[in-house]
């Protein structure tokens, strides 16, 4: 596609015209005759360019292939029972992942019903009814929740929300939901209410940046047909905006959900690491990524370790796939702008 | 309309007071959300700032019991990954970012990377950690190149998605101008469009850093954190988000102390990246029609 110029034909050669009586070949025409195609270093840069595109692949290749290789041995003893059963039992080589997949779907769920209608009214209140001057620094402050790293977070929990949960919560919740029989047993203030509560907070700023992006890209003229037909603002909103961007929003909800079954550092530090499956919210538990940073490097022995990283595997495929159809329900209603990075 | 029947009025007021509560709710949920945010970062400068001293930033830490130590190896250690990160990761996020804009546009491979780049954005970082640990630790040791790479690998999506949208904004006018120059498309790319959207690039690549800075889950298995003075690349390295999980979750109060030190000064490098991010974002590129 470079415009290069074609190989000068024969009649304006540039060799000295010594045959010929009269015009000297001028130097523009040596100059540029002689510069060659450039053919090669394109094709090369361009080369290098797209092996370096293939990285993406690459690393998804690699991370796939190797987790599966070294949880070979977990997955020939245990096969797909590993995903049913309720065993964890590094002494006796027992290991089954059904705990963890309760306690992750436990925390997701739980932190999706706490952060959704929150992250919602955010995103409302924000491309709708916020006035223009505020609108910078609460969105500014909205995305500074999303650039506080896990660990910090779990700090925060730790010595914060966990002697919270343990005092003033945890006895009010028995008071007054304890007939659910949600809230039984011993509260040491680590648990799955707690290890939620954080999920919660990490995952709204997410949800709610790519919501207010989902509501800008409908159009004005939608707002302003609704608006036209007497309705309040309110009404505006639902109809107008939320009515037309509802794939959007689960989108957005999904890549929540995809952040908050991989979040590692914060739950770990608050979920009480015990692989139990309990009806109360105050049990501790584990999850399928705090029990990899837990226990890895404690895995003595082989089919511990290729349990672990059987489990790294798990969660690397549903991330993969909740991640893939989120993306694709953003892109639907974006159609196809480039998203912002999260 | 002057003639209202006694339900259109009774509709009109239910409608003005779903309004106002709804509108009351979302107002409710913005102040909800702000609060733990202001929470965490008040706690956090009230807890960090008085731990902070000058030994803090030049001392190892001290052996359980005595005071006085600092968290400056795990500094200088995040500092020594992040390098490895970014020269393994910037420029092969960037090269795939203009083979995506300049090269690729249009075709379906194209579109098949950017998509899985966001995909890949989504994993959990601990994934990326114990791949690296079975390929670079598992049988040799941790290592701060493991650590690297590890970082790098989360960094280069990231660094694909906003390098292509920053050169997707260089107008097509500026590459055809030089293309009709005869200046090689190679040339173009670097020269031309590179230059243009650099400001935009180095933002993008300033986000990734801010946000690989606080990751700690891919360093637990690869560079795993070390208690002293250790420069060396092939042995294991501190590193703070690494030395403040460790510490948050031990027993000792001087230990706690050090921790959420080490947190505010994690999260002023954070903040300060991101508000420079922002300031730099509206200088943009080359503004103007196409």
């Amino acid at each position: 596609m470079s415009p290069t110029l074609p190989d000068a034909p024969a009649v304006y050669s540039a060799e000295p015209a010594s045959a010929a009586v009269g015009t000297a070949p001028s130097p523009i025409r040596d100059f540029l005759s002689k510069r060659g195609s450039g053919r090669l270093a394109d094709n090369s840069f361009a080369a290098v360019m797209l092996i370096c595109a293939c990285s993406i692949f690459a690393i998804v290749l690699f991370i796939f292939g190797i987790l599966v290789i070294h949880s070979r041995p977990s997955l020939v003893a245990f096969g797909w029972k590993f995903f049913t059963r309720s065993a964890w039992d590094p002494v006796s080589g027992d290991f089954g992942a059904l705990p963890f997949i309760f306690g992750t779907l436990a925390t997701s769920l739980l932190a999706l019903c706490m952060a959704v209608p929150l992250a919602l009214g955010v995103a409302v209140f924000l491309t709708e009814l916020c006035p223009r001057p505020l609108r910078a620094p609460i969105s500014f402050l909205t995305e500074l929740l999303a650039a506080i790293p896990s660990v910090v977070y779990g700090l925060w929990a730790v010595f914060v929300l966990v002697p919270l949960m343990r005092d003033p919560i945890g006895p009010f919740l028995v008071k007054t939901l304890g007939w659910t029989g949600f809230f039984s047993g011993p509260n040491f203030g680590v648990g799955l209410l707690t290890a939620s509560i954080i999920l919660a907070i990490m995952i709204l700023p997410i949800i709610s940046s790519l919501t207010r992006d989902i509501m800008t890209a409908v159009p004005n003229s939608q707002r302003e047909a609704v608006l036209a037909l007497g309705a309040t603002r309110w009404e505006m909103i639902r109809i107008g905006v939320l009515r037309n961007s509802r794939i959007g929003i689960v989108g957005a909800i999904m890549l929540g959900l995809g952040r908050a079954l991989g979040e590692t550092m914060a739950v770990t530090m608050v979920i009480g690491n015990h692989p139990d499956i309990g009806k109360s919210l105050f049990a501790p538990a584990n999850t399928l990524a705090s029990v990899i940073a837990g226990e890895f490097s404690e895995a003595t022995s082989d089919i511990y370790l290729s349990a672990l990283i059987e489990i790294g595997l798990a969660l690397f495929l549903v991330t993969i796939v909740v991640n893939a159809i989120a993306r694709l329900m953003v892109w639907a209603v974006t159609r196809g702008a480039p998203a912002r990075v999260h | 309309m002057d003639f209202q029947t006694r339900s259109m009025r009774i509709n009109n007021a239910r409608r003005t007071a779903t309004n106002y509560f709804v509108s009351s709710l979302s107002v409710l949920a913005t102040i909800i959300v702000i609060l733990p945010l202001i929470a965490i970062l008040f706690y956090l400068v009230y807890k960090g700032a008085s731990s902070l001293n000058l030994a803090f930033f030049t001392h190892a830490p001290a052996p359980v019991g005595e005071s006085g130590g600092g968290m400056a190896n795990s500094i200088v250690g995040s500092g020594i990954i992040l390098a490895l990160a970014s020269l393994m990761g910037i420029p092969i996020g960037i090269a795939a970012g203009v083979y995506l804009s300049e090269f690729g546009r249009g075709k379906p491979f194209a579109t098949a990377v950017r998509f899985t780049a966001d995909v890949l954005n989504g994993v959990p970082s601990i994934v990326m950690g114990i791949s690296v640990f079975t390929l670079l630790v598992k049988g040799r040791h941790f290592s701060a190149v493991a650590g690297g790479v590890a970082l790098a690998i989360m960094m280069i999506p990231t660094i694909t998605r906003t390098t292509e949208e920053m050169l997707a904004t260089v107008p097509h006018a500026i590459r055809e101008a030089a293309l009709g120059l005869g200046v090689p498309k190679w040339r173009t790319a670097i020269s031309v469009s590179l230059r243009t959207a650099s400001p935009g690039i180095i933002t993008g690549c300033m986000l990734a850093f801010a946000r690989v800075a606080g990751e700690t889950a891919p360093l637990l298995f690869t560079a795993f954190g070390n208690q002293f003075w250790s420069l060396k690349l092939n042995e294991p390295i501190a590193a703070l988000p690494l030395q403040i999980y460790v510490y948050a979750i031990s027993p000792y109060d001087e230990w706690h102390r050090l921790a959420w030190a080490g947190s505010l000064v994690l999260i002023a490098m954070i903040m300060v990246s991101v508000t420079l991010v922002r300031i730099f974002a509206n200088r943009g590129v080359l503004k103007g029609g196409s």
